[in-house]
């Protein structure tokens, strides 16, 4: 998202930054929200279709469903495509990286902290918006799960053209199996992503910046003096 | 059909023409009517003549066509014998039995009014090798009136007198306009005998019936006569006057399809015309249903229910149950169901026993490699079980079935209970003292039919349940009647008694989405503990900064 340096040369953990500036910046551009909000679409109507299918509900036609969760899968790759491009060409793809550090005090926090009345412990800065443990999360997600439900899914789509293997219908069975449980569990996780809105501020303040792209986050003066000087329009206040 | 198309575009030219070139009018208006066939057999001498029996009209015919009863007396409409190629087995209706009237050794002349020849009286011998006793008018009558007598074996009625083979008041037929009128098969030739098997209107096959001489596009989307107006050999090709289709060996999964125009003579698949992926390659929808033509034979999902059009097909028939006498000591008959034509049907007749009906039946549905095993005279049964009197073979792992529907006919008929072999039985004969029909008394009627069949007989009999699977095929419905994906693709659909393979959407608690549930569940149970002991300690959460 930027080239600005990630160095903080201190503990991330530290909640205060005594230099630090409270600025309302461009946290998340265009692409970014744009991507958020078709994705999390994308999997609402992937979710539906999915349980229609399973003989879950029966709103839809067996056939609408069947057309609906192949079309939009197939979207939602090549939105995945364009997204992995850009996270890695921008080098956005770190935010994604899991660090031991200050993970424990964000797991302690949402396990005891929070119903004590506690600060939420990391503070979000432009280079590192997400804590320690959404990093984990994420990128858990992004590695594996995601990974495993379009795997299965395009293995799923293309049994025609493997049906001729050994076992063929055994390993379809496992693979529409998988696909099953791994979308039950994104559906989990949809669940907590929301519900985590919740914690440390109003549901509607923990939406606005992924909706406008802006959020008030603590700039080091050498983050400030970078983005004055490179990215002047991040700065919006 | 052609020919009339294009005779209103030939008319609006003329009257176009009209202001410029009137003496052209004039001579396409009084322009005959030009014949689609070269041959206007009225014209021949050899048929100018008064015909007493049929082999007159087909020694006649074989004046000119001097190799057709050749061919006819190699094809199974003489033989009706059937070696199959797989299985080694004799089939064919001079040696099989099922669970209609059974059998034809012992019961001839009435079970031969349909053979496609003349006074086959005896199983026991080949049909009559006489080429003059090919019965060329059945199949290419085309005056409307010709017919067989039911007990006649294959020979005309000459008076009216009797019944025809569909079961009509017999009339005399004309066999010198008949001769004159011949041509290429109507539906009403096939439909003739091909309609009526096991004793009546759509009785055996339950996709064939007199629904389809007339049929609406509903019932019969090629056929029908404002559409396509097909004609049953349209489909069932032939060379050498043998025809594609047989029931006895299927062509259940067709890879060749098309094939290069005007070469396939040898099937009647729906893929001989339509292709092997015959849906929109352009749509999701149809890549999807092309996907399924592999596992799925057309049939399965074009012909939603079997005997459409309100003829209805027997779908039971307990022989066990015959010989009842009403009060006044004559063979009871009961009329309990009436058809979707108006038609009452026999639900009891003390001749044949109970039967049961049904329309717009929904198919019985299995894998189908097109292999057939017939329970044969010589077959122990284990009568415990209902007997398949043809098992239906393929799997869904063997890679050459595809799932198939059939109408699957219940039965209960007499068998050998000592030896355990299904038996033949003479129910036909006016004049014996063994036909069933005529003395109903299973001993002895069970008694000359293994005699006449040559099989070994105990002398004891029984009754056991059995199933006969017919192959549906016919009545192909518009596209837009074909069955809906959720008709298969559900729980306790269409398919529920097919296992070996996985299906989408038919088992919503397979262990993926059993696991997956739990999974759900216990994230969206945290997140409501969670939230709640935030309620409870704090009335509301920390807050960032």
């Amino acid at each position: 998202m930027t080239d600005i340096s990630a160095d903080h040369s201190g503990d991330p953990r530290i909640e205060t930054c005594p230099d630090c500036a409270e600025r309302t910046v461009m946290i998340y551009p265009k692409f970014e929200r744009v991507w958020h909000w078709s994705q999390a679409g994308s999997i609402m109507v992937l979710f539906f279709t999915g349980l229609g299918m399973n003989g879950i509900h029966h709103v839809l036609s067996f056939e609408m469903a069947v057309k609906l969760h192949t079309l939009t899968a197939l979207a939602l790759l090549l939105l995945w495509l364009f997204a992995t491009f850009w996270l890695f060409t921008t080098g956005n793809w770190k935010v994604f990286t899991p660090r031991i550090l200050g993970m424990f005090a964000v797991a302690r926090y949402y396990a005891f902290g929070v119903f004590k009345g506690e600060h939420h412990p990391y503070q979000k800065n432009l280079s590192q918006r997400l804590n320690p443990l959404q990093a984990l999360a994420y990128g858990a997600l992004k590695a594996f799960i995601f990974p495993l439900v379009w795997g299965t899914g395009l293995l799923y789509l293309t049994y025609n053209f493997w049906e001729t293997v050994p076992n063929a219908p055994l390993w379809l069975e496992i693979i529409a199996n998988l696909h099953l449980a791994v979308a039950y569990f994104v559906a989990g996780f949809v669940i907590l992503h929301i519900y985590l809105l919740t914690i440390g501020h109003k549901f509607r303040d923990g939406v606005r910046p992924m909706v406008t792209g802006k959020e008030t986050v603590a700039l080091t003066p050498e983050q400030e003096a970078y983005l004055e000087r490179h990215e002047p329009w991040r700065l919006v206040d | 059909m052609r020919i009339w198309g294009v005779g209103p575009a030939v008319l609006a030219i003329g009257f176009g023409l009209a202001g410029i070139a009137a003496p052209a009018l004039a001579q396409d208006a009084a322009a005959p009517q030009i014949s689609e066939s070269t041959a206007d057999h009225s014209k021949f001498k050899e048929l100018q003549r008064v015909f007493t029996s049929g082999p007159e009209v087909t020694e006649a015919c074989l004046s000119c066509h001097t190799e057709a009863s050749k061919q006819m007396m190699h094809s199974i409409h003489y033989k009706w014998e059937f070696e199959n190629p797989t299985t080694g087995q004799m089939l064919g209706k001079s040696h099989v039995l099922n669970s209609f009237c059974g059998n034809v050794a012992s019961n001839e002349a009435r079970c031969t009014s349909c053979h496609a020849g003349y006074g086959w009286t005896d199983m026991s011998q080949p049909p009559p090798a006489d080429e003059t006793r090919v019965d060329c008018l059945v199949c290419h009558d085309n005056s409307g009136q010709y017919t067989k007598l039911d007990t006649g074996a294959g020979h005309p009625p000459l008076e009216a007198k009797g019944k025809t083979i569909t079961g009509a008041d017999a009339w005399a037929v004309d066999l010198k306009e008949a001769a004159q009128s011949v041509g290429l098969p109507t539906r009403e030739n096939c439909g003739g005998c091909h309609f009526y098997g096991g004793g009546g209107d759509n009785v055996k096959h339950g996709d064939l019936s007199s629904a389809l001489y007339h049929p609406t596009k509903e019932v019969d989307v090629h056929m029908a006569e404002d559409g396509l107006n097909f004609t049953c050999e349209t489909c069932h090709v032939s060379d050498k006057h043998v025809f594609a289709g047989s029931r006895y060996d299927v062509k259940a999964m067709d890879t060749e399809g098309t094939g290069m125009p005007g070469m396939r003579r040898d099937v009647a698949t729906c893929e001989s015309c339509h292709g092997d992926t015959p849906h929109d390659m352009l749509t999701l929808t149809g890549i999807k249903l092309n996907d399924h033509a592999d596992r799925v034979a057309c049939q399965t999902c074009h012909i939603p229910e079997f005997a459409r059009g309100g003829v209805a097909t027997k779908t039971r028939w307990d022989w066990s149950t015959a010989g009842k006498m009403d009060e006044n000591g004559h063979p009871l008959h009961i009329n309990g169901y009436t058809q979707g034509n108006g038609k009452e049907l026999h639900t009891y007749l003390a001749t044949k026993g109970d039967f049961e009906y049904g329309e717009d039946v929904v198919p019985y549905y299995s894998w189908f490699n097109g292999q057939v095993e017939y329970t044969l005279s010589d077959q122990t049964i284990d009568p415990t079980q209902v007997v398949d009197i043809n098992k239906i073979e393929g799997s869904a792992d063997d890679g050459r079935s595809r799932i198939w529907p059939f109408k699957r006919m219940d039965g209960r008929q007499a068998y050998d209970s000592v030896l355990n072999r299904l038996v033949y039985s003479n129910v036909w004969g006016p004049t014996t003292d063994t036909a069933f029909w005529t003395n109903f008394d299973w001993a002895k009627a069970i008694d000359a039919g293994m005699k006449a069949a040559g099989a070994e007989y105990s002398g004891q009999y029984g009754f056991v349940d059995t199933h006969m699977y017919w192959p549906i095929t016919h009545m192909v419905a518009p596209a837009s009647d074909a069955l809906d994906c959720a008709e298969c693709h559900a729980k306790d659909g269409r398919l529920a008694n097919l296992a070996g393979f996985y299906m989408p959407g038919r088992n919503p608690t397979s262990w993926g989405g059993l696991i997956g549930m739990a999974v759900l569940l216990t994230m969206a149970a945290g997140v409501a503990v969670h939230g709640a002991l935030r309620v409870m300690i704090r009335g509301k959460g920390g807050k960032h900064d």
